[in-house]
């Protein structure tokens, strides 16, 4: 039984390292990427158009000559943006929504909690479908979209974990002490609250990039010719049948990326939060 | 047994909800930057409408009544079965809904079929044989079904079993080889996530006191296991396959779209776009209404099903 836990652990540390490692990558990618490639996102090259993968273009070219290794480089800086500033906004709301209901209780909690559930009454994304369709079609609205759909996770586990420790003694005593409120959320609340939110948000980034690239696919979000990797699969779909690599080349940046975000969440889960339960996908 | 009185709150706690819902998918047209009226007009003519257009546009569909009026109107009509018409076909809303309603169920059901067929055995070999080289190939399935989005999933699927080895057609509607590789499309996600869950659960229900028992009965491992343990196993399993509905929903949205299936989704994103706003609502008020009814469903069916809260009830 010891060799079978150790030999597990060991393997989920191996796993949580490849996943570090693709996020590491994509990271690098994002932000050095954009200065290496030679060729522009958006310039057409009409004479070139759907190119088989070559030494000049690794993953051949797009409908419209463009070259398609370099349009996926920049799709991760944008893809990695919105999903670092989408979670960025849900912890913000969430967390801040949490500590209140769990702090004050009473109507206030009650108002809140009510809140979450109406939210959680629509299938997250046919809401944030529908107010980024009616925003009108821009990948700002789909920040905007996917953020009021998923602050609820972090809003339920910051207030369970605020009032699992506002019964603590050692926080009543620092009440009764009169420790300024602000004071008592930064010392006693927040820090039992930070390594959830980290799991919760490492693994939020990679459906948040699952999203983006859906409603941008459905032609929500990213508007040709920007590089986005959902755009430039909807881009590629007619031509399946001659130019795979097209659809291809963003679908398995897609699906690198959540991978790691995934990895990396289900590793620092284990690490950070071994009690929380594996959780079910919400958008 | 569940108490009636449980079955009644829950009831009740349903439909404030999904007065509160209902609400906010009205309402939504107001989110539209500017005047919808103005909007609406300018999608359906493309140009600037004037001024005498715009107010007759609005007198015509009542939006000079205050909010809780136009509101009381909407859902009262939709009691009635009146879902409006559509701004751009002049289609009852209701009989839009009523025929795209087939293909988008078909094709949930369909993909939670799927995601059962291969979930299941699988996380049941994943727990049984722990450790073990098909443990290991079950969750790297697990993990790359989750790590996938479904659109491409879709044209991969379209470009090897449709257009290479022409097994399947591409898109379209018609007999059950329409419906093959959408469904897997959609169901290959959710299979991963109850894969998951049916390891887990499994492995606890493995650990449990009673398949002790059965062991130490002299039972098969084999009796175990199908007879004591995936019964037992399966019940957290059906709570998620139902509350999973919503994504299924969500995720038809978009294979309809890589597959031209003419359902609910397609109908949902041709509609958003177009600013035809009582398809919009009606839609998004029918998929809502699947979605909590179907939740509330599973939370009673749970209720039944899991022994122990009928233990607690008997101070056994």
């Amino acid at each position: 039984m010891v060799g079978n836990s150790a030999v597990a652990e060991l393997r989920s540390n191996r796993l949580t390292l490849v996943g570090a490692i693709i996020v590491g990558i994509l990271g690098f990618v994002a932000i050095v990427g954009p200065t290496v490639v030679p060729y522009d996102p958006t310039a057409q090259d009409l004479s070139n158009r759907l190119q088989p993968p070559s030494l000049a273009h690794p993953l051949g070219t797009d409908q419209l000559g463009r070259d398609v290794t370099t349009r996926l480089v920049y799709g991760t800086r944008v893809s990695l943006g919105i999903a670092i500033a989408v979670t960025t906004i849900r912890v913000v709301i969430g967390t801040i929504v949490g500590l209140v209901a769990g702090y004050a209780g009473g109507w206030v909690d009650e108002l809140f909690m009510r809140l979450v559930d109406i939210q959680l009454a629509f299938p997250g994304l046919v809401l944030a479908l529908v107010v980024a369709g009616i925003l009108g079609p821009s990948l700002r609205n789909v920040m905007i979209a996917l953020a009021i759909v998923g602050w609820t996770t972090y809003a339920r586990v910051v207030r369970g974990s605020v009032l699992s420790r506002k019964k603590r003694r050692y926080v009543d005593a620092a009440r009764l002490f009169g420790t300024p409120r602000r004071r008592l959320f930064k010392r006693h609340l927040l820090p039992g609250v930070i390594n959830p939110v980290i799991v919760i948000a490492t693994l939020n980034l990679g459906t948040v990039v699952l999203a983006t690239a859906g409603l941008s696919f459905i032609g929500l979000g990213a508007q040709p010719p920007t590089p986005e990797w959902g755009t430039m699969l909807a881009g590629g779909r007619e031509y399946v049948r001659s130019a795979w690599w097209i659809v291809n080349a963003p679908g398995v940046a897609i699906m690198l990326t959540v991978l790691g975000f995934n990895l990396l969440g289900d590793g620092l889960r284990d690490i950070l939060d071994p009690k929380q339960q594996a959780r079910v996908e919400e958008v | 047994m569940i108490s009636a009185e449980y079955i009644a709150y829950r009831i009740g706690t349903s439909s404030l909800v999904l007065v509160c819902v209902s609400v906010l998918t009205f309402g939504m047209m107001y989110l539209t930057p500017g005047d919808p009226a103005r909007a609406i007009l300018y999608h359906q003519t493309g140009q600037q409408p004037s001024a005498e257009a715009v107010t007759a546009f609005r007198e015509e569909h009542g939006f000079n009544e205050p909010f809780p009026v136009q509101y009381w109107n909407w859902i009262t009509d939709i009691f009635r079965g009146d879902f409006g018409t559509s701004f751009r076909t002049n289609r009852p809303v209701a009989t839009m809904i009523v025929d795209a309603i087939p293909a988008t169920l078909e094709l949930a059901i369909a993909a939670m079929v799927v995601a059962l067929v291969v979930a299941i055995p699988t996380g049941v070999a994943s727990a049984v044989y722990r450790g073990t080289w098909i443990d290991q190939a079950s969750q790297l399935f697990a993990l790359a079904g989750v790590s996938m989005p479904n659109f491409w999933l879709g044209y991969l699927l379209i470009i090897v079993f449709a257009l290479h080895l022409g097994l399947f057609p591409v898109s379209g509607t018609g007999g059950l080889s329409y419906l093959v590789l959408p469904a897997i499309a959609l169901g290959t996600g959710m299979a991963a996530i109850v894969t998951r869950l049916v390891r887990t659960s499994m492995l606890d229900v493995l650990d449990a006191e009673y398949v002790d028992t059965a062991r130490s009965k002299g039972l098969t491992e084999r009796i175990v296991i199908y007879k004591h343990a995936l019964r037992n196993a399966l019940i957290p399993v059906i709570t998620v396959v139902g509350l999973q509905f919503g994504f299924v929903l969500s995720g038809a949205v978009v294979i309809e779209i890589v597959f031209q299936r003419p359902g609910l989704g397609m109908m949902l994103v041709d509609a958003i776009f177009a600013r035809d706003f009582p398809v919009v609502q009606g839609v998004v008020l029918v998929i809502s209404v699947l979605f909590i009814v179907t939740n509330l469903l599973v939370d009673l069916s749970y209720r039944v099903l899991d022994p122990r809260v009928e233990l607690g009830g008997e101070n056994a």
